[in-house]
């Protein structure tokens, strides 16, 4: 495809007929036409993802890798078919590096706790941001409480960029594991992930990247970017809930001792000795949630026949009419200034509390998150204990944005600013 | 927007702007710390409780509209009053927002005077917890009488 028409099919990108996959979308809230601006927290799922998940449970559905009967196996391939739709979307080189987590967190936990207690010792460091989820935190400081190593933070500016000379300045002889996002939750900075894996593949230090806000929005190859784990949950990915990804090398996976012990994760057990199944198995114990897998591979080829090109045009168009509006608007202050923005926009108006704004913007119908979107450090760092964060995904269009520009005039008027 | 008028009513939004009996209290018999981890509302109460009532009362917080101006019109409607009846005062305010029967709302906030400016968060349960907070933490505060509150 020439690079014109590239263009001219991102721009035809029709958010009508998109709005119409999500069922969701149609419903009213309290009497007025829902207008969804919290997928960055979750986004809303197409009926293409409801509608696999509901036929893999009404006719496809028994335990994976246990049945010798055919209805199992059909489960096992649907479940392993999941797999290889995640390996393709991020371009993994193998299947078998492509773990089913719950979750980012669940994903950052594991590493944390198998990699991190295995190959770190007391006094080494992980060095991470001042823009990280409280998922990408919390690991490790418990991993510290446990094993005595040190948490880094590298500092952000004032318009919500990574310091990148301050970071490499953290780089040192025992930085052991470098953790970042890879667009922060609530500031929207896209990192410069490229060259944070670059600084670190000079000293040799692993790296694990938080991709949970950068999935549904861009595409993801993590062999270009050579990071060694990247992270994402479902949800956010327009599938199920309770369901997420682990991308590892498969070496570093190899290496790794299992996290959690069980079925499913064994080749053989003996009371005397276990001997771990291989890889991707081996980290995944108990009966796996292998139909919100399925749910997810049908999340991802709903993403891909839209295509990326496709959903960044018409995501930033969005976002930069959204910036455009909002900056008219008296005494409304954007939280965070970077030069690439994804997905959420962080704001003040007035100083009124992000709650207040919350509760008038739902009493007509629009969502959106207040609070301090899991990434307290952040808010600290701005000096505010909570913003109002509205995110954009696919679904969404100018009269969302119109409608959220109205409902924040009602909040002024309430509260006569 | 009239819903909304019910919630922010004139009373609320002036108590925001100006809230009453704010800040530490000095020689304070009672203190309690409350907070609702999930919205980051914080406040600190201060009792000087003087043969059984209420002789002063202060608060220090931040927090969205509805916990700031329940603080402030809290404080002003316990001073004077004894245990028993601000343990009272709070059931009937929480009654007020929380009760299914739209009546039983309505009486219970009917003797409250002021007070009765919340009875429009029943129709916003998620801010519930934003009105009740300085009341579970003035409730804490008469409950720790036993702890005298440290001089620094």
């Amino acid at each position: 495809m020439s690079a014109l028409q590239t263009v001219t099919a991102s721009r035809s990108l029709d958010v009508a007929r998109i709005r119409a996959d999500f069922p969701i979308l149609s419903r009213r809230v309290h009497g007025k036409r829902l207008v969804f601006l919290d997928s960055a927290a979750s986004a809303q799922k197409p009926q293409a993802v409801i509608d696999a998940e509901r036929h893999f449970y009404e006719a496809e559905y028994a335990n994976v890798h246990r049945g010798v009967y055919w209805l199992s196996q059909r489960a096992t391939d649907a479940y392993e078919a999941a797999r290889e739709k995640v390996r393709r979307l991020l371009n993994a080189r193998e299947t078998r590096e492509i773990v089913f987590v719950r979750g980012a967190t669940e994903a950052i936990n594991l590493v944390a706790q198998s990699y991190g207690r295995t190959f770190l010792s007391a006094g080494d460091e992980v060095l991470i941001t001042h823009m990280e989820h409280h998922a990408n935190i919390v690991p490790w400081q418990m991993l510290r409480d446990e094993k005595g190593i040190v948490l880094k933070v590298a500092p952000i500016d004032d318009a919500g960029e990574l310091d990148l000379d301050a970071f490499a300045r953290l780089i040192g002889p025992r930085t052991k594991l470098i953790a970042v996002t890879h667009v922060a939750n609530a500031l929207g900075t896209v990192l410069p992930v490229e060259a944070v894996t670059r600084l670190a593949k000079t000293y040799g230090i692993p790296v694990l990247i938080d991709g949970c806000q950068a999935v549904p929005h861009q595409a993801v190859d993590v062999q270009a970017l050579d990071c060694d784990f990247y992270v994402f949950s479902g949800h956010k990915l327009y599938g199920p809930t309770g369901i997420g990804v682990l991308y590892g090398k498969a070496a570093l996976l190899a290496a790794m001792p299992p996290w959690q012990g069980g079925g499913d994760m064994i080749r053989s057990v003996t009371f005397e000795k276990t001997e771990y199944n291989e890889l991707p198995w081996k980290f995944e114990a108990g009966t796996p949630h292998f139909a919100g897998a399925v749910g997810l591979g049908a999340a991802i080829a709903y993403v891909q026949s839209i295509g990326y090109d496709a959903i960044a045009t018409h995501e930033s168009e969005l976002l930069a009419y959204a910036m455009r509006e909002l900056s008219k608007i008296n005494s409304l202050r954007i939280i965070g200034q970077p030069r690439r923005r994804s997905g959420v926009v962080s704001f003040d108006l007035g100083g009124v509390h992000p709650h207040d704004i919350g509760t008038i913007l739902d009493h007509d119908g629009i969502c959106v998150r207040a609070g301090h979107h899991c990434a307290q450090p952040t808010m600290d760092r701005f000096g505010v204990a909570a913003t109002v964060r509205a995110s954009f995904a696919i679904y969404n269009d100018r009269d969302d944005v119109d409608a959220l520009v109205a409902g924040l005039s009602t909040v002024r008027e309430v509260f006569r600013l | 927007m009239s819903e909304l008028r019910d919630l922010y009513q004139e009373v609320i939004l002036d108590h925001v702007k100006r809230p009453r009996n704010s800040g530490a209290l000095a020689g304070a018999s009672h203190r309690a710390d409350g907070d609702n981890p999930l919205c980051g509302d914080k406040v600190t109460i201060f009792l000087s409780i003087e043969d059984g009532r209420i002789a002063d009362v202060r608060f220090q917080g931040r927090g969205c509209a509805i916990s700031l101006a329940s603080a402030s019109l809290m404080t002003e409607a316990i001073k004077g009053k004894t245990e028993a009846e601000v343990r009272a005062m709070f059931e009937c305010f929480h009654t007020g927002l929380t009760a299914r029967d739209e009546e039983d709302a309505a009486n219970a906030l009917a003797d409250l005077d002021k007070l009765a400016v919340f009875g429009g968060v029943r129709e916003f349960p998620v801010r519930v917890k934003c009105a009740t907070l300085p009341w579970h933490t003035l409730v804490a505060a008469l409950d720790r009488a036993t702890q005298p509150v440290k001089t620094e």
